[in-house]
């Protein structure tokens, strides 16, 4: 008999709005169905009414864990548009910035996993050493979340020199607590058994159903746009690996994570060295106009490759700001993975990629197979409801 | 006075208050080893009041008496062996022959009425943990009666209260090689009987969302929160009187305190298994070390 397990719209797995509807034969599940569109918020019309500064800040708040993901790969775009270089210190604070968000948003990830798998001393303890990394955020930047640091032609606040060695040591204590949770994951028999050779998603797939990040990563993919396309930060002046995992399963997507976060340890170190030897306060080339034309920027946010659009006719506000966030891709790919496990292991696959919806939701209304509503006529449709209000009133 | 035994002393008022102390020392002990503050004294007497001056929501489609039925039943079953547990650690003379038989039934109606309850509720998540309920009852049982066999063969008794005596005299069953297989056993059945991690799989929050107990709220819940507070102590109680006794005595509490800060450090030490792990590992991992642990028994061992 089929019966449907709903993990969604309101389900402790993921504390955020998405529907996936497992078709279940006993504990086995046969189908997926995933649903998602509960939290359309239409940031790229709000962004062509908008300044391109301020557009900076307005896609720093698709996704409060890729706070900095964003807006790196908009004034990428921006800057590429332009054809503004930026100056070497900017470089090496975006990429220390860079990497500090994916350290927390790892940690954060790696944390709820353990939540999910039942084994809540992991999670309180990742969460626990998170807090080193927020605060050296906010040492920074002034905030835990949301920096505001990236600015066009640069960045917005510097590093001081003589802060260097001390967020250097902070950064340090990293590396045995996250040996300690690397220990903690491939020794653990329990956790292995839970995680080894489940939610399979072999290399045919993941290219099949376009996965980036460390999704990809760990079916065996060799991509970062960090490493492929460096353009505008430091990320081709210091020395760091791509880790790559081929098993695909759970237990890759878990090391994968942990692997990259020593990584970009590395990369904070060496940025920091690198801004020794720069003069301080030099950190943005002014840029006065915005010339007609069209620019992309990628960035690889902790999920995956973060892709913007920007078009600008010459005016002061972006044209038309195109935004793709890797969890649109990731999260389809479950479709496949979870297929052939029981409930406790869709549960674990679903919560893998890291899925992150509020970057996700896209709106088409969509009916018999064809586009229900064109642009004009949901103008319209907006505009008649805003004169029926204003009509009540 | 028959009734005071079993609403005051040792019944349910006793065993309450402890469980409920327990259940803070669980809370509290957890959260540090967590890195965290933890509750105050008095916050699972908190819950409890919460819960008991909420309304009782009942849901459309369930069999309404089942439902409301089962959290009581699973009380009252508690409360009884409760006062008979409490009251061969007072006297031994209350005991009456086969009493550890009726309590090892009694002790599995709450997982009974876990399944009952559940099912009567009609949500497909609440049917999806009754399933791995009855699927773990029907794992660990096994094992438990196995490792419970092993006290009676080595004391040819089948009453608490002279199976006590025996340990009185001869010392306790698990200070023999025998024994304390079958301690070892019985206290992983009784961490899977109390649904704590890594056997918390009917209720796997994260996965169905509470399973077994996401239509009960209110005093309903209630209900079942007190069962499972009564179990955190009559539980280990009752294997210390068989395994490890005397326990009538100031270092009885210290040895209840020992099997509480092993559920705990298990509980915190664990991810959740999937219900097919716990199956094998209770068929073909406890089980046959049971069969083991029964023939050194019948050695003399």
């Amino acid at each position: 008999m089929r019966t449907i397990i709903p993990v969604g719209p309101y389900h402790p797995l993921q504390e955020e709005p998405e529907f996936f509807e497992l078709e279940v034969e006993g504990e086995r599940v046969t189908k997926l169905n995933i649903n998602i569109g509960y939290n359309h918020r239409g940031i790229e019309k709000l962004s062509e009414g908008m300044h391109f500064d301020q557009v900076t800040f307005l896609v720093e708040r698709i996704c409060g864990i890729c706070s900095t993901s964003h807006p790196f790969a908009y004034v990428q775009a921006v800057e590429d548009l332009a054809g503004i270089e930026i100056p070497l210190r900017a470089k090496y604070i975006r990429c220390i910035i860079g990497e500090l968000e994916r350290i927390h948003s790892h940690l954060l990830w790696f944390g709820l996993a353990g939540h999910f798998i039942g084994y809540n001393t992991l999670w309180m303890w990742a969460w626990k050493y998170r807090e080193i990394v927020l605060d050296l955020c906010e040492q920074i930047s002034g905030n835990r979340n949301h920096y505001a640091m990236l600015r066009i032609g640069g960045t917005r606040r510097d590093i001081l020199n003589k802060e260097i060695d001390e967020l250097k040591e902070k950064t340090a204590t990293l590396i045995p607590a996250l040996n300690m949770f690397k220990g903690a994951v491939v020794d653990d028999p329990v956790v292995a058994a839970r995680t080894k050779g489940v939610g399979v998603l072999t290399k045919q797939q993941a290219i099949d159903y376009c996965v980036l990040g460390p999704t990809a990563r760990a079916s065996g993919i060799d991509i970062d746009s960090r490493r492929d396309s460096p353009h505008n930060s430091a990320y081709n002046l210091v020395e760091w690996n791509v880790p790559v995992l081929e098993e695909g399963d759970v237990f890759a997507k878990v090391v994968v994570r942990i692997l990259e976060m020593l990584e970009s340890v590395k990369i904070i170190t060496q940025s920091l060295d690198g801004l020794r030897d720069l003069k301080e306060g030099e950190i943005w080339n002014e840029v006065w106009e915005i010339p007609p034309g069209e620019g992309i920027g990628t960035y690889e946010a902790p999920r995956g490759e973060v892709f913007h659009y920007v078009r600008s006719d010459g005016g002061n506000t972006p044209f038309r700001h195109k935004i793709r966030a890797p969890s649109y891709l990731n999260v389809l790919s479950n479709e496949v993975a979870v297929v052939g496990g029981d409930v406790a292991d869709a549960c674990i696959t679903l919560a893998a990629v890291d899925p992150c919806y509020c970057c996700t939701d896209r709106m088409q209304a969509v009916e018999d197979g064809k586009v229900k509503y064109n642009w004009k006529q949901l103008l319209q449709l907006s505009q008649e409801k805003t004169k029926k209000i204003k009509n009540q009133i | 006075m028959v009734l005071f035994y079993y609403v005051v002393f040792p019944g349910f008022l006793a065993v309450f208050v402890a469980g409920g102390i327990a259940s803070w020392v669980e809370r509290k002990l957890t959260a540090r080893i967590q890195a965290r503050v933890g509750p105050p004294f008095l916050q699972p007497f908190y819950d409890i009041k919460k819960l008991f001056i909420k309304e009782i929501t009942i849901p459309e489609h369930s069999t309404r008496s089942i439902f409301m039925f089962s959290p009581v039943v699973a009380f009252a079953a508690v409360t009884v062996v409760s006062t008979i547990v409490g009251l061969n650690l007072i006297n031994r003379a209350y005991g009456f022959n086969g009493d550890l038989i009726v309590c090892v039934y009694l002790l599995l109606i709450p997982s009974v009425c876990v399944v009952l309850g559940a099912s009567a509720s009609g949500n497909p998540l609440a049917s999806l943990g009754a399933s791995r309920e009855i699927k773990l009852v029907l794992s660990y049982e096994l094992a438990f009666w196995t490792s419970l066999a092993i006290p009676v063969l080595k004391t040819h008794q089948l009453k608490l209260a002279s199976i006590m005596g025996f340990q009185a005299q001869n010392g306790a069953i698990a200070s023999s090689l025998s024994g304390i297989i079958a301690f070892i056993v019985a206290i992983i059945c009784m961490q899977a009987k109390l649904a704590r991690v890594p056997f918390d799989i009917p209720e796997a929050e994260t996965e169905i969302s509470g399973g077994a107990y996401i239509e009960y709220s209110g005093p309903l819940l209630g209900f079942f929160k007190i069962t499972q507070y009564m179990m955190l102590v009559i539980l280990p109680l009752f294997l210390l009187e068989i395994f490890w006794g005397p326990v009538n005595s100031p270092v009885g509490i210290l040895k209840y305190l020992l099997l509480l800060f092993i559920i705990i450090v298990l509980e915190n030490t664990n991810p959740r298994l999937k219900i097919d792990q716990a199956v094998k590992f209770f068929w073909f991992g406890l089980f046959p070390l049971g069969v083991i642990g029964i023939i050194l028994a019948m050695l003399g061992m």
